[in-house]
């Protein structure tokens, strides 16, 4: 298990001594000295705190007493204040400061530039000057308290360490650091174990919600396409454990995107087409939604090359609950009876039982591979060999002209595969998928699920990072889905829109909040993007307001320069960048937007639920009084013929949702 | 405790507003920041030096230097990123002074340290911190510093760190794995 990281957690907040008052009233008062200083010549400024040693030991003897008396008294620290003061004399050298040595350059104190920081930037100053002077003053105390340190140590003494943290109120005494992670975990269950790990999934959770963007200052959008699906998984299994899903956990585009559309089919050679439609947003009279959806073509699946599928499954101790191996293993025998018997397929597996279990076998000799995943059994945590390495190698192996070959890694989370260094491992992958072969990652079951992790590694190797909790996900992803999953048919799509100030005064781009791109990146093919697959739909929404509209929320401005209309009826213009597989340069595919284009198919208006559905779980602040009932309403007059019952479901959940966040 | 925070942070000015008061050479505003902030800062230097001593060193250091980094905030990042990344400098820049020096105890490096700590079990577990500590390479020790502030979400740790989230995502399953393997090291015979 992975407690480890949480009796850490406790152990560092335990032995973190506080920090010394008489040392902090000086070093503040210090500080303003210098900063008081500063302000008339700044760019002079050289502080540089000289201390003799003398007032280095007493300080030191002081602080030692101070510690002494702290409160919790705690044994550790006295043991620290006695080493510190022993520590003092040969330290006194090498601490004079000169602040203006330190090297900047590693990391700019300026990041860079990300969409939240514009807003930030244009967050007006007046609520400064406006605010009382008191407040100002009161925050300390209060924003220290809630992390006091002292008591722990006591009931770490009563245990062995060695049993630490698998008992329950370990997990609620480490509160801080996995708050977000907490309130990804569908809370603790019965036994209050917490689910440390899953602070992962939180990794991704963390955009702000993408805000109105006023046309005339910010005309052009620019996303990266997402097929995941992980999130709507994970929005539903918080509902059906009966928890609403935390919002941070909820990312829109991959909601609306988990459900499979038909929108109009490419003709000819293209390999996807985009459909673009305006009508009236569901959830605002003054608004209008911009419905981009991009179909990829079907290759007829008879003549698809015969495929070459290694699993890789991580079968460390983790994995034996009954939803993670048990689970794949049904999810792959459900897989096993789609494919062809021409199609090879090895498993390797890696932590616990070593290597290669299945050589390369055909599905037609479907006893042995069955008899093989039987076999596999979750146990042992030696490290993994290099898990992922052989699995390639293996793929190669496998490999003829024009086949495909594809490595799915299912795990639970832990990426113990062998190579060590995050970005090795990202170039190995990447550098595999320019060989053709390509990686795509099953996560299993909740608590060990690195969600930010399985999405860079999916990412890299051109595959799909899907999440698994039930059988039916498992057909839906590896069944239902597997010739897209399996077939890129282009990659590293990018889609740029410029709006046009004369017509739209504000937009906003509904979810892709992790997969902004900058402006300039749209061009540049360096800048690795989304793949979709065979049959893949994309859908992008934006919610508009047109000029005149009376729900445009930024006011004119008085000395901006006013729009003019050019009399076109563009509303914007629409752009995709796309690679076809193993081409490094990209093509364009481009198309003005027209005001009321299109008619708002079934298609369209289940996905505007779906949209309005995500946008209630995080928050729904553009939604007005659009409500649950609303989406529900949208949703079962939009849900077609519905072969799979995804959108069934999606009402259940939506029901689900309502009754919760009464 | 924890669900009264946000109330509270409420009602008093925000850290950006304040940092950007302060680059504008509010002395106020910059003696409210740096007061709000103080034991944070003294916190994650402790948790990079593993010293009370470094820790109260680097966080003087760190108080005389701000004045003139503040006016360099341009509230393109919360004021709390920009602040760690100034602690994570100030420490890997101590740390190179000490190594130049050749010292031979360097932070969690250092054995001895906390040994004389007089409950044994709580020595057992100061130890065991330790030795997990030092058993990290340097880049996954800053991490895991980083990380186990309060609320730190591997974003902002990301943004402090600068690297990719996934880079600090894949750092703490390697932590995980490290910390595992370590713990199965003493439960062997």
């Amino acid at each position: 298990m992975t407690d480890d990281l949480e009796d850490l957690k406790t152990l560092m907040d335990a032995v973190t001594p506080a920090a010394d008052a008489q040392r902090r009233a000086k070093n503040l008062e210090q500080a303003q000295k210098i900063f008081t200083g500063a302000q008339g010549s700044r760019d002079a400024m050289r502080p540089t705190v000289k201390r003799g040693l003398m007032a280095r030991v007493t300080e030191g003897a002081k602080s030692m007493l101070n510690a002494l008396s702290h409160r919790g008294a705690l044994t550790a620290t006295t043991a620290i204040a006695a080493v510190a003061l022993v520590m003092i004399v040969p330290q006194t050298r090498d601490y004079v400061v000169n602040p203006s040595s330190w090297s900047e350059n590693r990391r700019a104190e300026t990041p860079v530039q990300t969409a939240e920081a514009d807003q930030e930037v244009e967050v007006d100053n007046s609520l400064l000057q406006d605010a009382p002077a008191e407040p100002v003053y009161e925050a300390p105390v209060v924003i220290e308290e809630p992390v006091a340190p002292a008591p722990r140590v006591r009931e770490l003494s009563k245990r062995q360490m060695n049993g630490l943290g698998a008992t329950a109120d370990f997990g609620v005494a480490s509160d801080g650091l996995y708050e977000g992670a907490a309130s990804i975990a569908p809370l603790p269950g019965p036994d209050g174990l917490r689910l440390a790990p899953e602070q992962n999934t939180e990794a991704f959770a963390n955009a702000e919600t993408n805000p109105l963007k006023v046309t005339s200052e910010d005309p052009v959008s620019t996303f990266s396409i997402d097929v995941d699906t992980a999130s709507y998984s994970i929005v539903r299994s918080s509902l059906l454990r009966g928890q609403l899903p935390p919002k941070e956990a909820v990312r829109v585009e991959e909601m609306v995107n988990y459900f499979p559309y038909s929108y109009p089919a490419p003709e000819g050679d293209a390999p996807f087409r985009p459909t673009i439609t305006v009508s009236p947003t569901p959830w605002n009279d003054g608004t209008q939604l911009v419905h981009i959806g991009i179909q990829g073509a079907l290759p007829q699946i008879e003549d698809r090359p015969p495929l070459n599928l290694v699993f890789l499954i991580d079968t460390s101790g983790s994995m034996q609950d009954a939803n993670k191996l048990p689970l794949l293993k049904q999810s792959f025998r459900l897989l096993l009876s789609e494919l062809r018997p021409e199609d090879q397929v090895s498993i390797v597996t890696y932590a616990g039982s070593a290597g290669q279990v299945l050589e390369p076998t055909a599905v037609s000799e479907k006893t042995k591979i069955l008899t093989a995943l039987d076999r596999l059994e979750a146990g042992g945590s030696t490290a993994g060999q290099a898990g992922l390495q052989q699995a390639y190698q293996v793929a190669e192996g496998m490999a003829e002209d024009g086949e495909v070959s594809r490595i799915i890694l299912a795990t639970d989370g832990d990426f113990n595969v062998g190579l060590s260094d995050p970005d090795a491992l990202k170039d190995f992958i990447a550098r595999k998928r320019d060989s053709g072969t390509f990686l795509s990652v099953l996560g299993f079951g909740r608590g060990n699920l690195d969600d930010a992790t399985m999405q860079a590694l999916a990412q890299n190797g051109n595959g799909q990072a899907a999440y698994i909790d039930t059988l039916g996900e498992a057909r839906k992803v590896l069944v239902d889905q597997l010739t897209g999953a399996l077939f890129p048919i282009a990659n590293d799509v990018k889609i740029q829109v410029e709006f046009n100030p004369a017509q739209i005064a504000e937009y906003r781009l509904i979810g892709y909040e992790t997969r902004a791109l900058r402006r300039e990146d749209f061009s540049n093919d360096k800048v690795d993007a989304g793949d979709i697959g065979a049959g893949h739909t994309v859908t992008a929404i934006y919610e508009v307001t047109p000029v005149g509209s009376d729900a445009i929320r930024n006011g004119p401005l008085r000395y901006a320069e006013q729009p003019v209309s050019d009399g076109s009826d563009e509303i914007g213009f629409f752009k995709m960048r796309y690679k076809l597989p193993g081409e490094t340069e990209s093509q364009l595919i481009e198309e003005p937007i027209l005001s009321g284009q299109g008619q708002a198919t079934g298609d369209a208006q289940f996905s505007y639920a779906i949209a309005g559905f995500g946008q209630l779980l995080r928050g729904g602040e553009y939604l007005g009084g659009w409500s649950y009932e609303d989406a529900i309403v949208l949703a079962n007059g939009a849900k077609g013929e519905d072969p799979f019952g995804y959108r069934a479901e999606a009402v259940t959940l939506m029901r689900l949702a309502e009754t919760l966040s009464q | 405790m924890r669900s009264v925070l946000p109330i509270v942070m409420r009602m008093t000015t925000s850290d950006e507003d304040l940092a950007k008061a302060a680059a504008k050479g509010d002395a106020d505003a910059f003696a409210s920041l740096l007061a709000r902030h103080y034991d944070r800062v003294f916190r994650l230097s402790f948790r990079l030096t593993g010293r009370a001593d470094q820790a109260e060193d680097l966080t003087q250091d760190i108080c005389a230097a701000l004045p003139a980094k503040i006016a360099g905030f341009r509230a393109q990042a919360k004021f709390t990123t920009w602040l760690y990344r100034v602690v994570v400098n100030a420490a890997e820049d101590a740390r190179r002074r000490q190594a130049s020096h050749s010292r031979a105890a360097v932070g969690w490096g250092d054995v001895e340290q906390m040994r004389r700590a007089e409950a044994a079990e709580t020595a057992e577990a100061v130890d065991w911190l330790q030795r997990a500590m030092r058993s990290l390479p340097q880049d996954l020790q800053d991490t895991l510093a980083l990380t186990l502030e309060d609320e730190m979400t591997h974003a902002e740790a990301a943004e402090v760190l600068g690297v990719s989230e996934g880079t600090v995502s894949w750092r703490m399953s390697d932590i995980r794995k490290r910390l595992r393997a370590l713990r199965q090291e003493e439960l062997a015979p």
